[in-house]
């Protein structure tokens, strides 16, 4: 748009006329109206969500595997059955990929309690299964440590009284919470040994105050979503069947 | 984004015009009440469907296509309507893992919203994650205290901008939470987060004195108020050590509220600050009424909440 200097000036003139003339603030009226649905749709922004609603709903529907029954983290002390699957989950799939690319072995997993976002029920588990039990975009990371930074975060655990989920190691405490065995793969922790331990990078950088992770001789990040994990172990398995066992227990 | 831009401007150039025409008379005559309707939106979190009948919290509320029934016939009634969000847009439904903030945006846009802020979530698929959203967003992302200089979101967020309605400047600024210990660095990357008072009475500054808004609305992802760590800097903390600030409207503490908060500001004057809770619930309506000034009555400016 083109503007001749009179017109600009013309403006001008007037704005200075009127500046004088300051608006003035006489009322305010705030008040939050809710969206209820007596408020009709839009059938213009429905039809626009639509394509993308149809498109993610038939993946979320889509049946991954079956629940012979209802998992929650609560149905079980030090290890439960669901926090079970879901370190075993991260152990087997995260080490075809870390096995791929180090020619290494996952020694052990660790999670956090507070992770597991949903219970598993009874019956067809879908996509959206997946995206309940782990909303949250977090991948795995595998960390070279020394032995006794496991005991580290076998101190942690004892401390934290707590079903943090585990896989490939054991761990028992005794009535008083003192530590009575740590096994690796089976074995007793060799203090200079280098182990590699898997969780994700939520924990990795400090959640759940997991401060036992560094520091160490390497991290690798295998750019692989612990959601994408489970999907993918579904897929694999038509009908899970985890169980609470002896991983991590207290004896009285 | 740019056409929209050219109407508006048009637009206002077309009631200078006007005004030119009639001369100083209509100056001194214009004594109409003028009104402006602020809505807003926090915390939506990608709730674009309404909750379903079975949610034990929320069931049938909320959904864009329901908003958008409500803010057209808003519109309707009054043209002269900004709609803002502050922010945490992404994250909370697999609309957002699925297509990574593409259809929030786009819904945003043909809403018509006019700004955001930028809230901690947006940067859950990184600032990459974001900024690849970015050609589905036809309105402003406003924020002063993130310093975008160093990141692939430089230049595509202004600290501010200002509306004009029938006539009146709207001034609006936008505030971001600290993303240290809250999202990973290597989500945010170069992100610098700067001091929020100092940057609201900056933006105070160039708002009121140099560019004279007739109004002036902080858009804050600062989170209303922390019980537990009541110094930490809040938006009533905010409300209190700035000044010149109409309105703040919050989000990042999924705040409902009974009604818009009154507050004072440093010079004893009124400040509003509301948010709307979550998930695109609520929608905020905050109406402006402004008088030509000899018509100002002595009580100042009365508000109704």
């Amino acid at each position: 748009m083109k503007l001749n200097a009179f017109f600009i000036l013309f403006i001008v003139a007037s704005l200075t006329a009127c500046k004088q003339n300051q608006k003035h603030l006489s009322k305010i009226e705030g008040k939050q109206l809710p969206i209820t649905d007596s408020i009709a749709i839009n059938a213009d922004f429905d039809s626009l969500i639509a394509p993308y609603r149809k498109s993610l709903n038939k993946d979320m529907n889509a049946v991954l595997s079956f629940a012979p029954k209802t998992y929650t983290k609560n149905d079980g002390e030090y290890n439960t059955a669901i926090g079970n699957l879901m370190a075993d989950i991260v152990y087997t799939q995260g080490n075809i990929v870390f096995n791929k690319r180090t020619n290494n072995n996952i020694d052990a997993v660790i999670l956090n309690h507070g992770g597991i976002r949903s219970i598993i029920s009874k019956g067809n588990i879908t996509t959206e299964t997946a995206f309940q039990v782990m909303p949250f975009e977090n991948s795995i990371v595998v960390v070279a440590l020394k032995g006794q930074q496991l005991d580290s975060m076998a101190d942690y655990l004892r401390q934290a009284k707590k079903a943090h989920p585990i896989s490939g190691m054991t761990l028992e405490l005794d009535k008083n919470f003192n530590i009575t065995k740590t096994l690796v793969q089976g074995k007793p922790i060799i203090k200079d040994k280098t182990y590699y331990l898997a969780t994700n990078d939520y924990l990795y950088d400090g959640g759940d105050r997991m401060r036992f992770f560094k520091p160490n001789d390497s991290v690798y990040y295998l750019d692989y979503k612990i959601r994408n994990a489970m999907i993918d172990y579904f897929k694999k398995n038509d009908t899970i069947n985890p169980k609470i066992d002896n991983r991590f227990i207290q004896t009285k | 984004m740019k056409r929209r831009q050219f109407i508006e401007q048009s637009a206002a150039a077309t009631a200078l015009v006007t005004l030119g025409g009639f001369g100083l008379q209509s100056c001194t005559a214009s004594t109409k009440t003028k009104k402006i309707t602020i809505l807003h939106t926090n915390d939506v979190h990608s709730h674009i469907d309404a909750f379903g009948p079975e949610d034990g919290r929320n069931a049938n509320q909320g959904g864009v296509a329901r908003r958008a029934t409500l803010v057209e016939s808003i519109r309707n009634e009054n043209p002269n309507t900004l709609l803002l969000d502050a922010g945490d847009i992404f994250q909370g439904t697999p609309y957002f893992n699925y297509y990574g903030g593409e259809l929030e945006f786009k819904l945003m846009s043909k809403l018509k919203y006019d700004a955001a802020t930028i809230g901690n979530h947006d940067f859950d698929n990184g600032i990459d994650g974001l900024y690849a959203q970015l050609p589905h967003a036809e309105f402003k992302f406003l924020s002063a205290n993130y310093d975008f200089k160093n990141t692939i979101m430089d230049t595509h967020v202004k600290p501010y901008h200002i509306f004009i309605k029938d006539g009146i400047k709207i001034g609006v600024f936008g505030l971001g939470i600290k993303l240290d210990g809250l999202v990973n660095k290597n989500m945010y990357k170069e992100t610098n987060y700067l001091d929020p008072i100092e940057i609201a009475q900056d933006m105070t500054r160039i708002l009121k004195d140099e560019e004279h808004c007739d109004l002036i609305i902080c858009l804050s992802h600062l989170g209303y108020h922390y019980r537990r760590s009541p110094d930490k800097i809040s938006d009533l903390n905010l409300a209190k050590a700035t000044k010149n600030i109409d309105l703040i409207i919050g989000g990042h503490t999924h705040t409902f509220l009974p009604k818009p908060t009154v507050a004072q500001n440093v010079d004893g004057k009124n400040v509003l600050v509301n948010q709307v809770g979550c998930y695109g619930i609520n929608l905020g309506r905050i109406d402006f009424y402004f008088d030509a000034e000899k018509n100002k009555t002595a009580n100042g400016t009365s508000i109704i909440v």
